[in-house]
């Protein structure tokens, strides 16, 4: 394959000879590059008489080459090229029109940052109307107007009770385990590994117990709702819903929040004697402590107080992670990516959110000397 | 006789945050037209048709249905004018966890007294209308696509609408369904007296049941033509539709 390149009187003669396939030669193409820019030709021709078979490597150079002659306004004959690649090349430079584009400038500091307040300041407010939104479902409901199918309310009520006991057992279970593993390290430095009942329930009942649940359940539930009704949006079923006057609130929203509401209650319980057990695995294997012993230790340990306290985080956490993922399921976009950015997005607040709540309990708390 | 018109958009500006997608939008539907909205893929076809059922606020200008401004229409009036439409998505927007029967079931449940049974049979009755008596208790999973689209607009018309709108309704349906659908339209234009608008860029359609038709050009965000689609053909108003309605197949030469 060679390509070769003659400027005679104004005219540049290229000329193909050989195959052309996975064609690479760097500097012969600069070459004729360069020419067509430089120097001060009025035309181009190409000899092909004795081009055998090409690939893309070939009509990619031609192609540059085209681009830099019509820049320049230099005519090029394709006349004497093999029909296919005459039309391949005409191909390449039929454009379409150009949709019209948003275009992005580079904005001052001061005006980003006034942009970034503006977009804060709306989604408060998108936020605080959805949430005022659900509590009109909540007033309708209780007055019996609410337009929720029962089916709807006990499909997502099986979704988030026993069918989430085996995940919630079972991690409820290793952090119990591993609570009392750390403080029993900790402890039999003291000679103390007895308060390890202790620690484990009042660590699982006051808050760990919840926490755990809320955060399983934020990937668990949360995740799936953002997911559903996002992919109901991307169906125009959201719409279809709006335009018949149905509000999505009700239909959609208030099963969830339902749900949760009251099964998260019962899965803190749950959570907590799951870690309870946990803790009494270590030590009775661990720390020699008898059973009947360990049980009556983290009895005296449970606190009503700090029982009930975790039991509301998990209330509170319940309706936290309910409101997030339909918040971000409702508002998403339309189409299958921001069904994926509505799912990390309703986790990642719920999470915010949960910690958020569980700084202002703790604080009520402690002023309530609770 | 004068045919009112049923729908009256009076410069209309479309955008989506700061961006202008269409402006200058004026046209009237008249009660019982079989109104296409045309347009290359992008140009705010859907966009024009969330504003007119009321799913998108214009960024300018007015949408009357029946006299009525859509846009400062409190929430009353508003449903009002929402329970005399009928929609049918682009996908059919059929309730995934729902069965036909009770997709269809549910605007009856929501704007009607009817009782149970008498829900059961007006049900029933539509689901017969488009060609799928006894495919009550069937899911969406389970029927195909053209099905689909049908069973959408056994739920558009349950509650008997004055206007269906129907977003691309031939969309990935095959020849022969897409025949089945406009034959459909056209039925329930003529037996029902229903205004219809039908948002759609298949050729064959638009020429076969189309009465009035606007062309919106993406370039120009406007209306660049007007009028039956037959006689837009006849007599283009300019390339760009005449490119549209041939498939850009022939040439154009300005009728002198
Ligand atoms: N939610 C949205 N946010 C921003 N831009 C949008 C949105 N929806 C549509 N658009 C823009 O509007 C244009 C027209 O969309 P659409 O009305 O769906 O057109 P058509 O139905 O005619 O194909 C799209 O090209 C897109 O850029
Ligand atoms: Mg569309």
């Amino acid at each position: 394959m060679e390509l070769k390149y003659i400027v005679k009187q104004n005219r540049l003669l290229l000329t193909l000879s050989g195959d052309f396939l996975s064609y690479q030669n760097d500097s012969e193409k600069e070459g004729v590059l360069k020419q067509v820019q430089a120097s001060k030709i009025k035309t181009i021709d190409i000899d092909a008489t004795h081009l055998g078979q090409w690939d893309s490597s070939l009509v990619v150079i031609l192609f540059k080459m085209m681009q830099r002659a019509r820049k320049e306004g230099i005519p090029v004959h394709l006349n004497m090229l093999p029909a296919g690649l005459q039309r391949l090349l005409n191909l390449a430079f039929a454009v379409d029109r150009k949709p019209p584009k948003h275009h992005t400038v580079n904005e001052e500091f001061l005006v980003r940052l006034g942009g970034w307040y503006l977009k804060t300041q709306t989604s408060f407010f998108k936020g605080w109307n959805f949430i005022k939104e659900v509590l009109h479902s909540f007033r309708r409901f209780f007055s019996k107007k609410a337009v929720m199918r029962p089916v709807d309310f006990f499909f997502s009520l099986e979704d988030c009770s026993y069918k989430a006991l085996p995940i919630v057992a079972l991690i409820s279970f290793m952090v119990g385990l591993i609570l009392a593993f750390v403080g029993a390290v900790q402890l039999k430095l003291f000679g103390a590994q007895i308060y390890v009942a202790s620690l484990v329930t009042i660590g699982m009942t006051r808050i760990m117990g919840a926490i755990m649940i809320g955060v399983i359940m934020a990937g668990r539930t949360g995740a799936s709702y953002a997911a559903t009704i996002g992919t109901m949006q991307v169906n125009e079923e959201v719409d279809a819903l709006k335009t018949m006057g149905i509000p999505v609130s009700d239909f959609l929203v208030l099963p969830r929040v339902l749900a949760l509401m009251i099964t998260m209650p019962f899965l803190t319980i749950m959570a907590d004697f799951m870690g309870i057990f946990g803790g009494g695995a270590v030590s009775i294997l661990m720390l020699d402590i008898a059973p009947q012993e360990y049980w009556r230790l983290s009895m005296e340990a449970l606190n009503m107080a700090n029982f009930l306290v975790g039991i509301f985080h998990g209330f509170v956490f319940g309706i936290v992670i309910a409101l997030c993922g339909c918040y971000y399921g409702v508002f998403c976009g339309r189409n299958a990516d921001s069904v994926g950015v509505a799912t990390t997005k309703a986790v990642v607040s719920a999470i915010v959110w949960m910690i958020l709540m569980t700084g202002v309990i703790t604080l009520t708390c402690e002023v309530m000397g609770i | 006789m004068k045919k009112e018109n049923q729908i009256s958009v009076r410069n209309l500006t479309i955008a989506y945050d700061n961006f202008i997608l269409l402006k200058d939008l004026s046209f009237d539907v008249k009660k019982h037209d079989v109104f296409i909205i045309m347009g290359g893929s992008g140009s705010g076809k859907s966009s024009l048709l969330r504003i007119l059922t009321g799913l998108k606020t214009p960024k300018g200008g007015e949408v009357l249905i029946d006299g009525i401004d859509l846009v400062k229409a409190n929430q009353k009036q508003k449903d009002a004018i929402m329970q005399k439409c009928g929609i049918l998505y682009q996908s059919g927007a059929l309730f995934s966890s729902m069965t036909l029967a009770e997709n269809i079931a549910l605007p009856l449940q929501q704007y009607t007294s009817y009782s149970e049974n008498d829900i059961k049979d007006l049900v029933s009755l539509k689901l017969a209308f488009v060609g799928l008596a006894g495919f009550e208790d069937f899911y969406p999973s389970e029927i195909s696509g053209g099905m689909k689209k049908r069973a959408g607009l056994a739920r558009a018309l349950a509650l008997d609408p004055e206007i269906v709108y129907f977003d691309e309704p031939s969309a990935g349906l095959d020849p022969i369904s897409s025949r089945l659908l406009d034959d459909l339209i056209i039925d329930i234009n003529q037996s029902l007296g229903t205004t219809i608008v039908v948002v759609t860029h298949e050729l064959s359609s638009i020429f076969s049941i189309g009465t009035n038709s606007i062309y919106l050009d993406a370039n120009s965000k406007t209306i660049l033509g007007h009028g039956n689609p037959k006689d837009l053909l006849k007599n283009p108003p300019n390339e760009t539709i005449f490119q549209f309605l041939t498939r850009g197949e022939k040439k154009y030469e300005r009728a002198k």
